[in-house]
């Protein structure tokens, strides 16, 4: 038992690390084609931007709250601490991913007069709930201080988290779309790449800087030169990113998924070095894994329920994305 | 803690649970009623079954994100509002809660897709397996939440360490006392809110005159239902009510009103109760029926509420809300078994107009009754969260009421014009939808090939 209750806890952490991970991806790319939708050239456009995310956006979003359980379910502590913590920023977020989970529906049924309403309500939530995550990340990061650096910081993040989502959205439309969407798709990719090529260089200088814990991290040797190949990746990431999002003929060639996968992996890089940065707390400085932890019987329960759906979970959610491979089309109950 | 702040949470975490539990209410029974269509279509190849799934689909698709959303709403509010809740129950509840997004969550989430829009991508049978599989994750998910809500009713199998709950036996929590009979009332209650909700939207199609025999087939399926769900409804809310007597008995005093703790207890008709003077002003009673009920003795003894003073809930409330739900049940009764016994001579195109119009005004009779039970459950659970153990107050977060009182103003304005929107959307699908469109959606499945 006493090894059981000092590895569930790691355990824990890694696999909410995981969900929060898949809901930044999946549920990213989807807030990020909400946020390309007025960017449309024409109403067919926008039709089939959303088409591209439909069969997906419900399960994506799933992945919050497979992390937010694991939160509760696992580190009780932290989880009333935490979101105590983040009570205004949580609710600015809940109200935005509100707005964009029903503009999907209403966009489509509420009728023709309606559908611009709902497409800007659509846009709108989707950039108010990446803010607000941005917001929250910075809050976390930063143990929820509240001074007026802490808040600059945090405003940092909550304009670089759309920048993300932003290019993940513009990455999945490369890998979904054709002919002139397929070319805007790439343009706006480009367009973001800056923005997303800034903030993650900010982040990584700020982070540093505002929490004195993750400085004597990171600029301890050996741990320095162990830590070097997460920045030297990352730097060679945005480079392909780059690279392949103002050339056309690569992605001709069939290899517009480079886009995608190059943030995936940016957004892999940035979850490990946010993970070394705060081992062994879950609320840095103030609480770690094992203080946070529920009771070791209780993890157990939920680990052995985890080992079987997960791998049924991640199987089926394979499954369902091959349904739906390939170019999307505009989509209807019918056919 | 600050008074003012506890009940602003509370208004809050109850304006947001009243608002989501609307929604799965109906998707839990319509996904199945759907599954039946889908079925009917198989055994029969008439279209009249295919056109009534493609419309429902539609309505389906709109109230499963409703309730998506307002149920992400809850998984955070359970954190920013009472985390306490967590810190002390949490080993318990946690599990629970874990197991609804494991096995229910991502089910009816990831099959959704391929059940709206996976026509022409697979086969028919695959559908079928994608609609019976969303069925399956929102019955699933009213499995752990049930037991959740129910264990916080009658909680067992536990131990206090610390301060904190720790299990001792899982079966025994899954299973708790009031959890058989919670369960089975919820599921027939969403059966209920689905066929009435159905039954109306067809009956004011009627009336409109878009009506086609996929609005006919539905609205008899619909009917039928009610019908036999009724008198199986409330055969369940009396076993669930002597339950709650014999856990709760503050609950079941609340809800007849009972202040005193007599032999040969009156059922209190209507009565307005009186927390002052603790009676009830200007009562209708029927003698003895109360104890006749509830302990199948009309001289049989019941507990009052002087029994628990200090410790038992608001009387008003719980009274009412009680009364409320046994009024619609009974309304509902009354409508389903009109109805089906005059389809045995008309076609529902027939029906009288008279009817047709009861039937369109209930079409969301279900959600009155359905709220109205769960405040009776709910409100009479108080002022505990886990019941007898700990209370609502020691768990809440000390936030400031005027932060409270501005993200409540907010959530409550969005989600009034959400339920207006839903409202206003639901009776435009059903006056457009047989006005062809539903007609030219469907492509066979013999034609449609797999694409994947």
């Amino acid at each position: 038992m006493e090894t059981l209750a000092t590895v569930l806890p790691l355990v824990f952490m890694a696999v909410m690390g995981l969900a929060m991970l898949a809901y930044v991806v999946l549920d990213g790319y989807d807030l990020g084609v909400g946020m390309l939708l007025p960017r449309a050239a024409n109403d067919a456009e926008k039709d089939l931007m959303v088409s591209s995310i439909g069969p997906f956006w419900d399960a994506n979003e799933t992945w919050l709250v497979l992390g937010v359980g694991i939160l509760l379910v696992a580190f009780p502590f932290a989880h009333g601490l935490i979101l105590t913590s983040l009570y205004l920023p949580v609710f600015v977020m809940l109200v935005g991913l509100t707005l964009r989970g029903v503009a999907f529906d209403f966009r489509g049924k509420a009728g023709d007069h309606r559908k611009a309403f709902w497409n800007a309500m659509f846009t709108a939530g989707s950039f108010i709930a990446s803010a607000a995550q941005g917001w929250m990340l910075g809050s976390y990061i930063t143990s929820f201080r509240s001074d007026w650096w802490t808040y600059a910081f945090n405003l940092l993040i909550a304009m670089a988290v759309p920048a993300t989502y932003v290019v993940l959205g513009a990455g999945w439309l490369i890998m979904k779309a054709e002919g002139d969407l397929q070319v805007r798709a790439l343009r706006w990719a480009r367009q973001a790449v800056i923005p997303f090529a800034i903030g993650i260089a900010a982040i990584s200088i700020a982070t540093p800087l505002i929490s004195e814990t993750i400085f004597n991290k990171w600029f301890r040797l050996p741990d320095f030169f162990a830590l070097l190949p997460i920045p030297l990746m990352t730097v060679a990431a945005v480079a392909a990113l780059w690279h392949v999002s103002g050339r056309k003929q690569i992605v001709d060639a069939g290899y517009g998924w480079i886009v995608f996968v190059a943030t995936l992996v940016i957004l892999l890089l940035a979850t490990l070095g946010l993970a070394f940065s705060i081992y062994p707390y879950i609320v840095i400085d103030r609480l770690n894994v094992w203080e946070a932890a529920s009771a070791t019987e209780s993890l157990v329960i939920i680990l052995i329920g985890t080992l079987f759906t997960l791998p049924a979970i991640i199987g089926y959610t394979i499954f369902v994305y091959r349904i739906f491979w390939g170019k999307a089309r505009v989509l209807s109950y019918g056919a | 803690m600050d008074p003012t702040s506890l009940i602003l949470a509370r208004i809050q975490f109850a304006a947001n649970i009243s608002f989501h539990i609307l929604f799965p209410t109906i998707t839990i029974a319509l996904g199945w009623m759907l599954l039946f269509f889908r079925l009917r279509f198989r055994a029969t190849r008439d279209s009249k079954w295919e056109e009534a799934y493609y419309f429902w689909t539609k309505i389906f698709a709109l109230t499963f994100a409703l309730g998506v959303v307002s149920g992400i709403t809850m998984s955070f509010q359970f954190g920013t509002n009472w985390p306490g809740f967590m810190e002390k129950v949490g080993n318990i509840a946690g599990p629970l809660l874990g197991y609804e997004v494991l096995t229910a969550f991502f089910l009816e989430a990831t099959f959704l897709g391929v059940m709206l829009f996976g026509r022409g991508r697979v086969s028919e049978r695959m559908h079928l397996i994608a609609t019976f599989l969303v069925a399956f994750g929102t019955t699933m998910s009213a499995f752990w939440i049930l037991s959740l809500n129910s264990w916080m009713h009658t909680p067992v199998g536990y131990e206090i360490i610390n301060g904190r709950f720790h299990a001792t036996d899982w079966w025994a929590i899954v299973f708790n006392p009031s959890f058989p009979y919670r369960f089975t009332h919820m599921l027939l209650a969403s059966g209920l809110t689905m066929c009435f909700m159905v039954a109306g939207v067809s009956a004011w199609q009627i009336l409109k005159k878009v009506d086609s025999a996929a609005t006919h087939a539905a609205f008899k399926s619909a009917i039928v239902a009610a019908a036999v769900l009724i008198p199986v409804q409330i055969f369940m809310g009396d076993l669930h009510g002597l339950n709650t007597l014999k856990h709760q008995p503050a609950k079941v005093a609340a809800m007849e009103g009972l202040w005193e703790t007599e032999k040969g207890a009156p059922l209190v008709l209507f009565g307005i109760p009186d927390p002052v003077t603790r009676s009830n002003l200007y009562a209708i009673e029927i003698p003895k029926l109360a104890s006749l009920i509830l302990t199948h003795d009309p001289n049989g003894e019941l507990k009052g509420l002087n029994d628990f003073e200090g410790k038992h809930p608001p009387v008003g409330p719980v009274f009412w809300s009680f009364r409320v739900m046994v009024g619609t049940g009974m309304l509902m009764l009354a409508a389903s078994w009109l109805t089906v016994a005059l389809l045995r001579k008309r076609t529902p195109a027939t029906l009288p107009k008279p009817l047709l119009w009861g039937l369109s005004l209930m079409v969301f009779s279900g959600w009155v009754a359905t709220l109205a039970g769960w405040y009776v459950t709910e409100i009479g659970r108080q002022p505990y969260i886990v019941y007898g153990v700990i209370t609502v107050a020691e768990t809440a977060a000390k936030h400031a009421p005027a932060m409270i009182g501005l993200t409540l103003s907010v959530y409550l304005a969005l989600y009034a014009g959400l339920l207006i929107a839903y409202i206003l959307v639901v009776k435009r699908l059903a006056e457009k939808a047989t006005r062809g469109e539903a007609l030219s959606l469907p492509t066979s499945f013999n034609r449609a090939q797999p694409s994947a």
